[in-house]
């Protein structure tokens, strides 16, 4: 679980993953959502927490809590498949037409990797994300936040076995988020 | 032309005899500036939930139209709201969402004010002040009027409005399905942590109206439908209990509130709902037993969503929650979304809950997408000089409600419109225009009351 011992491993493995976070990025902004169902694990989490003001000392009460207040995302598969699901519908209006979207990922760091960098089975890390949205004629968003990804290598690919994402703001500034981070 | 609007303008905008509204009332910022006088300065607006302040220090910032607001025990355990702006210069006191506290200082010169609201530090006091300010008069200016209706918090601004009780009225029934548990035990909810707030770009009225008693917009929510995300697999809500119900639309028309509802045949017994769960399932089956034994011929009255006038809006069932629209202009709408439980439901059934409300509500719920975007752009669209001219169309269902309903012994207060072959109406948006014009034209609570003067019960 380690980093940092094998300079060249962990280099090779940050290249490795970004590919994957790239590769994964472009999927949805080419609204390819069957196929990135399929990078996530049976037992993938989701979870987008709420974010509040508090007081300083307080900031374990900064986010909503994952499993036990309300989220704005806090599940698995099944309802992430039920969001792709909608939107091939057709007729979900809120992405009818459909959102022209750019996913950015940036700050990539490789915060754990298990068993080691270089035969790594599961690896966690944190990045940066600018997703801006552009809908209808003039309708945009600018959303930024923290992520942090575990993957888990399966079949010889990266999978997403978890995803947390923290939005840097408190109300939300778009009207709905019926896009994936 | 520039328009002015005088009180005797509104009934022309609000055309109750022909069912049409004026798009100027939407879009309009200088009947938008009238409303938050005539509106949200007189009118009951929700504040909060009792279970959000449940300890001495515990606050929760609110909004009452514009204006930011703290609800907060005090160190008596009394609650009290009132206005988050400084007595010296304005400044916010408080800007943290939540917390508990001892006292609220203010960061611009320091002025701090304790947990009820008394001004208890000046900086320079003796100094600068030569003890001549009299602190007793310099508190954060509280609500005149606040109540606490089975753990709903409600306030006002104007000491002459009647008492909350008597502004609701007989949407009474509709509330308590709200706030009671679902075995029809008094007020036994609570709110699971997390409040939904989120911007909207419409007029708040376009929420207020939609969720008042809008069953025409069923193909806003194909998609879902489709999905089925409801808490049996199925569509987004259970209805099998609606099997040979009456739909009917039950309107205040004085008071500006209304429901949509179900009524369920006089021989109907409770039937298996949450299917997703077995053990959800049989909370929510027994709670029906329950309530059913409790309320006797109330239990068939099934409650969908409605709105308080002016900006609460509730679903008391599924997914059971509150929603403010908070006024931003004429343009914008601050979204809260607040869900409730059973106070005393075991883990599982609350966890179940907590998951559907996610997925059903807010920017996030696969059902209100849908309804955001439709609101975006029909106000978007009403906008412009011509747009404006026209009048949007109330007309469906007029002349066919009654104010006499009844059906096996059970009446019901109100104007109902039986919408169970016609699927839809539009009684319950002309009632809430027609508040919406009084408020706007009336002088004070003395015109306002008008059941008062029509001796109809309160």
């Amino acid at each position: 679980m380690v980093i940092a011992n094998d300079p060249l491993a962990m280099l090779l493995l940050k290249q490795d993953v970004e590919a994957f976070l790239y590769h994964e990025a472009n999927l949805l902004d080419d609204r390819r959502y069957e196929e990135w169902l399929d990078l996530l694990t049976d037992d993938v989490r989701y979870w987008v927490p709420m974010r509040r003001n508090v007081k300083f000392g307080e900031l374990e009460r900064e986010f909503t809590r994952e499993g036990q207040d309300i989220n704005w995302f806090d599940e698995g598969k099944t309802t992430l498949t039920q969001r792709v699901r909608q939107i091939l519908t057709g007729v979900h209006w809120a992405e009818e037409p459909l959102s022209r979207l750019s996913h950015l990922v940036t700050n990539v760091e490789i915060t754990e990797a298990t068993p080691g960098a270089d035969d790594a089975a599961e690896v966690s890390l944190r990045c940066r994300f600018i997703i801006y949205r552009n809908r209808v004629a003039t309708e945009t968003d600018i959303l930024v936040g923290r992520r942090e990804d575990r993957l888990r290598r399966v079949d010889g690919g990266w999978m997403i076995a978890q995803r947390q994402v923290f939005l840097d703001q408190n109300v939300l500034l778009a009207k709905n988020l019926t896009f994936f981070f | 032309m520039a328009i002015t609007f005088q009180p005797s303008s509104y009934s022309g905008l609000v055309d109750q005899d022909n069912g049409m509204v004026s798009r100027e009332i939407f879009v309009n910022s200088d009947i938008y500036a009238e409303e938050q006088e005539r509106i949200f300065t007189r009118a009951w607006l929700f504040v909060g939930h009792e279970s959000q302040v449940s300890k001495p220090g515990d606050f929760f910032v609110s909004s009452m139209g514009e204006e930011s607001v703290i609800l907060c025990r005090d160190r008596q355990g009394e609650i009290h709201v009132f206005l988050n702006s400084c007595m010296h210069r304005g400044m916010k006191v408080c800007r943290y969402d939540e917390g508990n506290t001892p006292i609220f200082t203010c960061p611009y010169h320091g002025w701090s004010f304790a947990t009820d609201g008394a001004l208890v530090g000046v900086p320079f006091y003796k100094d600068a002040y030569h003890e001549e300010l009299d602190k007793s008069q310099w508190g954060l200016i509280r609500v005149p009027r606040m109540t606490n209706y089975k753990g709903g918090i409600w306030a006002t601004w104007d000491p002459n409005a009647p008492d909350f009780l008597e502004y609701i009225g007989g949407f009474r029934t509709y509330l308590d399905i709200l706030f009671d548990g679902w075995d029809g035990s008094e007020g036994g909810t609570e709110i699971i942590g997390g409040i939904e707030k989120w911007m909207v770009p419409s007029n708040w009225k376009f929420p207020a109206e939609n969720f008042i008693g809008d069953r025409y917009h069923n193909i806003s929510h194909r998609s879902v439908d489709l999905v089925g995300i409801g808490p049996s697999g199925q569509g987004r809500r259970d209805n099998s209990d609606r099997e040979g119900a009456k739909s009917l639309d039950v309107s205040f028309p004085e008071r500006g509130h209304g429901t949509v509802m179900f009524l369920r045949p006089e021989d109907a017994q409770p039937v298996a709902s949450y299917q997703n769960d077995p053990i959800v399932a049989d909370y929510f089956y027994q709670c029906e037993i329950a309530r059913k034994e409790r309320q006797g011929e109330l239990w068939r009255i099934l409650a969908g969503p409605g709105t308080i006038f002016p900006n609460m809006s509730f679903l008391p069932r599924q997914p059971r929650s509150i929603a403010v629209w908070h006024p931003r202009g004429p343009d914008q709408t601050e979204v809260w979304r607040w869900f409730l439980v059973d106070s005393s439901a075991p883990p599982e059934v609350k966890e179940f809950l907590r998951q559907y409300y996610i997925r059903y509500s807010g920017p996030a719920g696969l059902t209100e997408q849908d309804d955001m975007e439709n609101w975006n752009y029909a106000h978007a669209a009403s906008r412009g000089a011509m747009a404006r001219r026209h009048h949007y169309n109330y007309q469906m269902g007029m002349g066919y409600a009654v104010t006499d309903f009844e059906d096996g012994g059970l009446k019901l207060e109100g104007t109902v419109l039986d919408t169970t072959k016609a699927r839809a109406g539009e009684q319950n948006q002309r009632g809430f225009y027609n508040r919406w014009r009084e408020f706007m034209a009336a002088r004070d609570w003395d015109e306002l009351a008008t059941w008062r003067k029509n001796g109809s019960a309160c």
